[in-house]
């Protein structure tokens, strides 16, 4: 179904990831993700996957949830874990048949690959789960305040993120719903060819444009009367200012990343996976 | 509080190429007062410029001809604009296309944001309005979750945020099932009882205006019908040609009067039919 | 000839967090030709349950028997029960996507596999069956008014010449004129063709004048089902539920409370303005004209 993408959507929680700044979170998430590719050893992914399980733990976001969100990608990861285990070839040959060679390097670098990227939506989802949309775009606005100066609108490109955000359940049920009311009228979105299917979508996507600009002109209607007028002389509800368990965020994710660098350079690979 | 004299609104009309092929008029020489503190409805169907003439009152539509006064400020005038807004605040048909927020409290301190209202004060209008319209439990929800009726309310409190003096809702039932629209109304009542603000509002729903102060009823651009809810009820005929729908009891009432029964006209609540019908036994 | 539901009952993503049953053992039949009202507020189920009558969503469990066939029998033809039974959702403008209204009345029909003459047939009368003028046929759909944008939507369906017409809301959103105009335009197609109507609604008001059988749904259970004056004799529990009977119910009920002597079952206008005056001509004690 439709509704069960659960990218990009916050989960309301009390918990002491919900609590950090948003600035935190993001620097956070980009550290982790960087992370991620600065190493390459099963040490390494066992600290990865301490930390990442230690923070999930502590957003009490359901596991249930951020597996649901790795849905979307199923099919990538399926792809890149094929591409890897049957192209690289590198190490002992530990099956051979037909055309197909898996050998040792190519199984540690599909499986790690999957994980890589498994870890890598798991770890921006938190991130989205955890943090209100406003709060995320508040938080990208204060980071990336210094672009102002070079004339890039940070504000309105932070306020448009928000509203897309917002509106990103609404529009996918009203896909939902004109795709039962084509298939009430008799509408087929399941069989046939490429060139067939993509015809057979015209009658979902002209509707929902229409909609869509629909409620973009209301929704600036209804902005303006709420005498919006851009970034200028607007105070915030929730300013933004670091407190102490947003240092001791960044304290620890940095020494994760020291940690991590510093096994996957030292310790070398074959110790840990015999 | 609200004044407008010989208020004409026009609009191009374009042929398929977008050539424009002459001008319609939405608001044709409209003359209204409402005085501060007061509860006006305007009644119309769908297409007789009730909507229009609800967005003078806010600027988003500045007057092609004559004059709007929203707290003795011109709204032509520029300088003004945001006084005006924030002066007459406004809430919409549609519920789901008016919240900005993605949390019930951000939505309702956008206005007051966008006012340049320090930090404390926005947490304390946000509490006092959602206080004021009963959501003040679901304020760390998100608007997805709300019922129709629900998120209207978070409209209001959004508004009412911004401290206005007067409040335009512009159809905020229409699309609201029965209970939702009690919701609505309810929270609308509330806000006049307990502050002192004008509330102006926009429907085609009869049984929401029957404690209004005055009613306007608006036809092709112009105002039609100008009494109180009994003189306008009263006149069911007037009503029906303007497309209008008039509460089961009081068309009861007529089709029992023009049956010979010798009932007072403009009758408009269940209880005042059975009195009068009790009297006639 | 008829559509029957035996023990349906939905489940929304069963096994999770959001676990909700949706509709919980409901059975009815509906008999061909029958003019029928479903009334529920939001959330009672009543939007769910119609979209069981043509498949377009699966029943956890329970069957939907369609003219003595099971349409969840493995090589049911789905999409010609859909054809069979016309579903016009909520705000079904906001499905129009065609260029002019009359192609986009010929999207059913096409997708019936229909021959574009016919299809283009099909259309007329089914717009003529709504009552659109001919005038605006080859206009864009957007350009309309809201009332006339609705009447090509449930020509849309129509145009598939279905046995049951589904109507979810029909008159959301409409001007009180609009509405009555919808409303007659519905029961003129239901006397005419004879199909199967369903009109689902959240006002009593409505329906009472136009069904002849009304189903009051609430929290996914069928909690009424009969004439509306049936119907209307539960106002106290209608209540509770946050549904109301129409006004007039409530004046009678009142009246005979005050010693008249009217019947409770007078649910429109006209059927109370006779009692009334038949209860006082009979007490003599006022003499109407």
């Amino acid at each position: 179904m439709i509704r069960d993408i659960t990218i990009g959507q916050y989960y309301p929680a009390e918990s002491r990831i919900h609590r950090l700044d948003p600035r935190v979170k993001i620097v956070c998430t980009l550290l982790f993700l960087v992370s991620l590719f600065i190493q390459n050893s099963l040490l390494g992914y066992v600290i990865a996957t301490v930390y990442l399980g230690t923070v999930i733990r502590l957003s009490k976001v359901p596991l249930k949830y951020i597996v649901k969100g790795l849905k979307p990608i199923v099919i990538l990861l399926l792809f890149t874990v094929a591409m890897n285990l049957f192209l690289t070839r590198s190490g002992e040959i530990l099956v051979h048949f037909w055309i197909f060679t898996i050998t040792e390097g190519g199984l540690r670098t599909s499986v790690f690959m999957a994980i890589r990227l498994m870890y890598l939506v798991a770890g921006s989802s938190i991130m989205t789960f955890t943090t209100s949309p406003n709060g995320l775009t508040d938080g990208m606005e204060k980071l990336l305040h210094p672009l102002n100066r070079l004339n890039v609108p940070v504000h309105e490109v932070a306020m448009m993120m928000s509203i897309a955000l917002r509106f990103i359940p609404i529009l996918l049920e009203e896909t939902d719903k004109i795709m039962k009311a084509q298939q009430a009228r008799g509408a087929d979105f399941e069989s046939g060819n490429i060139i067939q299917r993509a015809k057979a979508m015209v009658p979902i996507l002209v509707p929902l444009f229409v909609s869509a600009f629909r409620r973009a002109n209301d929704l600036a209607m209804a902005m303006e009367s709420r005498c919006y007028h851009g970034g200028e002389g607007r105070t915030k509800m929730k300013p933004l200012r670091y407190k102490g368990r947003d240092r001791i965020a960044y304290i620890v994710t940095w020494l994760y990343i020291v940690v991590i660098f510093v096994a996957g350079r030292f310790v070398p690979f074959k110790l840990w996976i015999f | 509080m609200i004044h407008a004299e010989k208020l004409i609104y026009e609009y191009d009309k374009r042929d398929e190429e977008g050539n424009v092929i002459g001008a319609e008029r939405a608001v044709d020489g409209v003359d209204i007062n409402i005085p501060p503190g007061s509860f006006v409805a305007v009644l119309g169907h769908n297409g007789s410029g009730k909507s229009t003439l609800a967005k003078h009152m806010n600027a988003i539509l500045v007057p092609t001809g004559g004059t709007m006064w929203v707290d003795g400020k011109d709204t032509k005038d520029p300088a003004k604009l945001w006084d005006i807004r924030q002066t007459a605040g406004m809430v919409f048909q549609n519920p789901d296309n008016q919240i900005i927020g993605t949390v019930v409290e951000e939505d309702v301190g956008f206005g007051p944001e966008n006012l340049g209202v320090p930090t404390d004060e926005i947490w304390k209008r946000v509490e006092e309005s959602l206080k004021a319209v009963g959501m003040l439990e679901r304020r760390k929800d998100s608007p997805n979750k709300l019922s129709g009726g629900q998120k209207q309310r978070v409209a209001i409190a959004g508004v009412l945020a911004m401290e206005p003096k007067c409040i335009v809702l512009d159809e905020p039932t229409a699309m609201l099932d029965p209970n939702g629209r009690k919701e609505v109304i309810g929270a609308v009542e509330e806000l006049r009882k307990k502050k002192n603000v004008t509330v102006i509002l926009i429907t085609h729903y009869m049984e929401e205006v029957i404690d209004a102060d005055q009613v306007f009823v608006m036809d092709s651009g112009h105002i039609v019908m100008h009494g109180t809810p009994r003189e306008i009820f009263s006149r069911v005929d007037d009503l029906k040609r303007y497309r209008m729908d008039v509460p089961q009891v009081t068309m009861l009432a007529e089709e029992l009067r023009s049956r010979g029964l010798d009932l007072p006209g403009g009758i408009l609540r269940r209880d005042e039919l059975v009195e009068a019908l009790c009297r006639l036994r | 000839m008829s559509i029957a539901l035996e023990h349906i009952s939905y489940i929304y993503s069963p096994g999770t967090a959001y676990e909700k049953h949706a509709l919980k053992d409901v059975s009815f039949e509906i008999p061909q030709g029958q003019f029928l009202g479903i009334i529920g507020h939001t959330g009672s189920g009543k939007s769910t349950l119609i979209q069981h009558l043509n498949g377009l969503v699966r029943a956890t469990s329970g069957k939907v028997v369609y003219e003595g066939d099971n349409i969840y029998d493995g090589g049911y033809d789905m999409r010609a029960l859909r054809s069979q039974v016309g579903l016009v959702f909520q705000y079904p403008e906001y499905q129009l996507f065609e260029v002019d209204v009359i192609s986009d009345v010929c999207f059913g029909p096409k997708n019936q596999g229909l021959s574009p003459e016919e299809c283009e047939r099909n259309a007329r009368e089914a717009l003529e069956l709504v009552g659109f003028p001919e005038k605006y046929y080859k206009q864009s759909p957007f350009e309309l008014s809201g009332g006339q944008k609705r009447r090509v939507a449930i020509a849309g369906v129509l145009a598939m010449k279905p046995k049951v017409l589904i109507l979810d809301e029909p008159t959301a959103g409409l001007d009180p004129k609009g509405r009555d105009e919808i409303l007659d335009q519905v029961e003129k197609l239901h006397t005419e063709t004879g199909m199967t109507v369903i009109l689902v609604s959240h006002s009593m008001e409505d329906i009472a004048r136009y069904v002849e059988r009304i189903i009051v749904m609430n929290r996914g259970e069928k909690m009424l089902d009969g004439t509306p004056a049936e119907v209307f004799r539960h106002y106290r529990e209608l209540e509770e539920v946050g549904l109301a009977a129409p006004q007039v119910t409530y004046v009678m009920h009142d009246l005979r409370a005050r010693g008249f002597d009217v019947s409770p079952d007078a649910t429109t206008i006209e059927e109370a303005a006779e009692e009334i005056l038949r209860s006082m001509s009979r007490s003599g004690k006022a003499a109407p004209g």
